[in-house]
């Protein structure tokens, strides 16, 4: 429903002026290829600067590609950006056009700036808000909310005139957790019922595991995988993972330990290392008994994530996905 | 990359079928011009009630304040009469200009313009009805100022009824202009400085009488939209008011309103899609 070929854009390098640096030519997409199916909620997963807005802005019709196209049911979104308006509702990171309306005007004029009448747009905002828990706010102005009651304000935006993709740039940052079901359910409600596809973009390992069905992984403007959670963590499914916890620093007087240290990405107190299963039994015992013990404050063993696979497949080195 | 194949993928999670990837699917409907022009001028002037009210009253006050001190220089008659058209219309040209010159270089640097970008509304709805909203906003501000000045330089209350066309038209061609600036500026600062800048035009060249300028700064005053705002109103204070000419200053006024409205519209869409 939503095909993406050889999408390539380019930021021309800026001149330096006082205060800020030059930057050189960034390739902020370079021939991303997508195929997202109907119904399927895909996530678009990367560390910051890995070009997942600017994928988003391509898909939206608020930027044209360099190169490439954008097939969004049958619409070509490169040459008539126009329509891609009448095909998907987008939430972007943003709020400020909404931000000084109640979040029933927001609601409303939404709706009727997507094409419905007033009667259409006050039942479907009535329902939205309902849906999502939002009635009790109705009358409150949006930029007096916290920040994850303002992110499901738009949210409910977002849903007013129905379209069959929606496209949401990281919908819960800063939601409670009752506040992020409302939001799942609602998306999959809409999948059940009509069919609606949803593009996800995201910096929420955890989250993305659990609500996509399938993710692309982006890092420096190219997608380095692309499959399911599962499917993705399966490459990386011999390796567990081990953090470890030091109370002032690692006792590097035990031989085990210190020969660990090459193999560990340290943060502080904290070694994260990512070891076949029988060599995680053999550190676990190591850490649990004697001195290192003493100096141990934590330790957890898990089974590989999303944030393991993208680091096993040589993305963003360091840093990783998120700060965990 | 690995773009999975389709049928490699575990089972449809959905029993609706694929559509036919040869036919376009129907698009939604098109926000037609009037009344997406209506909702955006709706809440545009909701939003008075949460951030514009204090700054109505900056503008009214300092209309007020400007003819209170200029009580003491000018002595009646036609510069009575002008300080009095001048500080009324200067309330239109604090909010309709320069407030609107910030929200939308706020808007427009802030990201806030993809949300319009992505409805799909007519470009012309957005810029009329903030531009619009705007002008209303002057309305009470402009009433207040223009009784009170007539009240304090005894001039006749009896044709102020001309302020039900000065405000609209001296509103669509400051507001056409501070729409404009504020979606050219390539900075939220420079909007907001370009804003500003055009109300202290206003203020200098349109509260202060005009005999009494240098040559240059009359030439400055002639090209200043609000200046045919101010002359309509002004002339309509004297005994037996020359009609044709305050129709002449209001068709100017029209006039650049059209045009810097549809300059502002022409600014939208290229601020919306890069």
């Amino acid at each position: 429903m939503c095909a993406v070929r050889g999408l390539t854009k380019t930021y021309p390098a800026a001149r330096g002026r006082r205060g800020t640096p030059a930057t050189p030519e960034i390739k902020a997409n370079d021939a991303v290829e997508l195929q997202v199916r109907r119904g399927e909620i895909f996530g678009l997963l990367g560390p910051n600067g890995a070009g997942k807005s600017t994928l988003v802005r391509q898909l939206t019709g608020l930027m044209r590609p360099d190169e490439g196209t954008v097939d969004i049911l049958g619409h070509d979104i490169v040459r008539h950006p126009e329509r891609a308006a009448r095909i998907l509702a987008y939430l972007g990171q943003e709020s400020t056009a909404l931000d000084d309306l109640t979040v029933s005007l927001a609601a409303e004029t939404t709706g009727r700036l997507r094409g419905l009448d007033v009667t259409r747009a006050r039942e479907e905002r009535d329902a939205v808000l309902d849906e999502l828990g939002l009635t009790p706010l109705a009358a409150r102005p949006i930029r007096k909310l916290s920040g994850g009651q303002r992110r499901l304000a738009c949210f409910a935006a977002a849903l007013v005139g129905e379209r069959p993709l929606l496209v949401l740039d990281e919908p819960t940052t800063g939601m409670d957790p009752v506040a992020r079901r409302a939001v799942w359910a609602a998306v999959d409600r809409r999948r059940a019922e009509r069919g609606t596809t949803v593009l996800l973009v995201t910096h929420n390992v955890i989250e993305a595991e659990t609500v996509l069905d399938r993710v692309a992984v982006l890092d420096k403007g190219r997608v380095i995988a692309c499959d399911t959670p599962a499917g993705l963590k399966e490459k990386v499914a011999g390796e567990v993972r081990v953090d470890l916890v030091w109370r002032e620093r690692a006792p590097l007087e035990v031989p085990e330990v210190a020969a660990l240290r090459s193999r560990a990405d340290e943060s502080g107190r904290r070694w994260t290392l990512r070891l076949a299963p029988e060599e995680a039994r053999a550190v676990v015992a190591t850490v649990t008994g004697g001195a290192a013990f003493v100096a141990l404050d934590d330790f957890t063993l898990a089974t590989p994530s999303l944030e393991d696979v993208y680091l096993a497949l040589g993305g963003g080195a360091q840093q990783g996905l998120v700060k965990a | 990359m690995s773009v999975v194949p389709a049928e490699f993928l575990p089972g449809e999670t959905l029993a609706v079928p694929e559509r036919d990837p040869a036919a376009p699917a129907a698009l939604g409907p098109r926000a037609r011009l009037w009344p997406s022009l209506a909702a955006v001028y709706r809440a545009q002037l909701s939003r008075a009630r949460v951030a514009r009210i204090p700054l109505l009253f900056v503008a009214t006050f300092q209309s007020v304040g400007i003819m209170i001190l200029m009580r003491g220089v000018v002595d009646g008659g036609s510069e009575a009469q002008a300080v009095v058209a001048g500080s009324s219309v200067l309330v239109v040209a604090f909010v309709a200009l320069n407030l609107l010159a910030q929200y939308f270089g706020q808007l427009r640097s802030s990201g806030g313009l993809d949300h319009y970008a992505t409805l799909p509304v007519p470009p012309a709805a957005v810029v009329l009805g903030a531009a619009g909203a705007y002008a209303s906003f002057t309305v009470p501000g402009t009433i207040v100022t223009a009784v009170f000045g007539c009240v304090l330089f005894g001039l006749p209350l009896t044709h102020l009824w001309v302020l039900a066309a000065v405000i609209p038209l001296a509103g669509a061609a400051l507001a056409g202009l501070g729409a404009a600036l504020g979606l050219l500026a390539p900075r939220p600062e420079l909007a907001t400085l370009l804003g500003q800048l055009g109300m202290s035009a206003a203020l200098l060249l349109g509260v202060l009488p005009a005999e009494r300028m240098p040559a240059v700064v009359q030439l400055a005053r002639d090209l200043l939209p609000s200046t045919y705002g101010v002359e309509a109103f002004a002339r309509t204070f004297g005994p037996g008011p020359d009609w044709a000419l305050v129709l002449g200053d209001l068709a100017v006024c029209a006039g650049v309103g059209v045009i810097s409205l549809a300059v502002a519209t022409w600014a939208y869409r290229r601020a919306a899609v890069r």
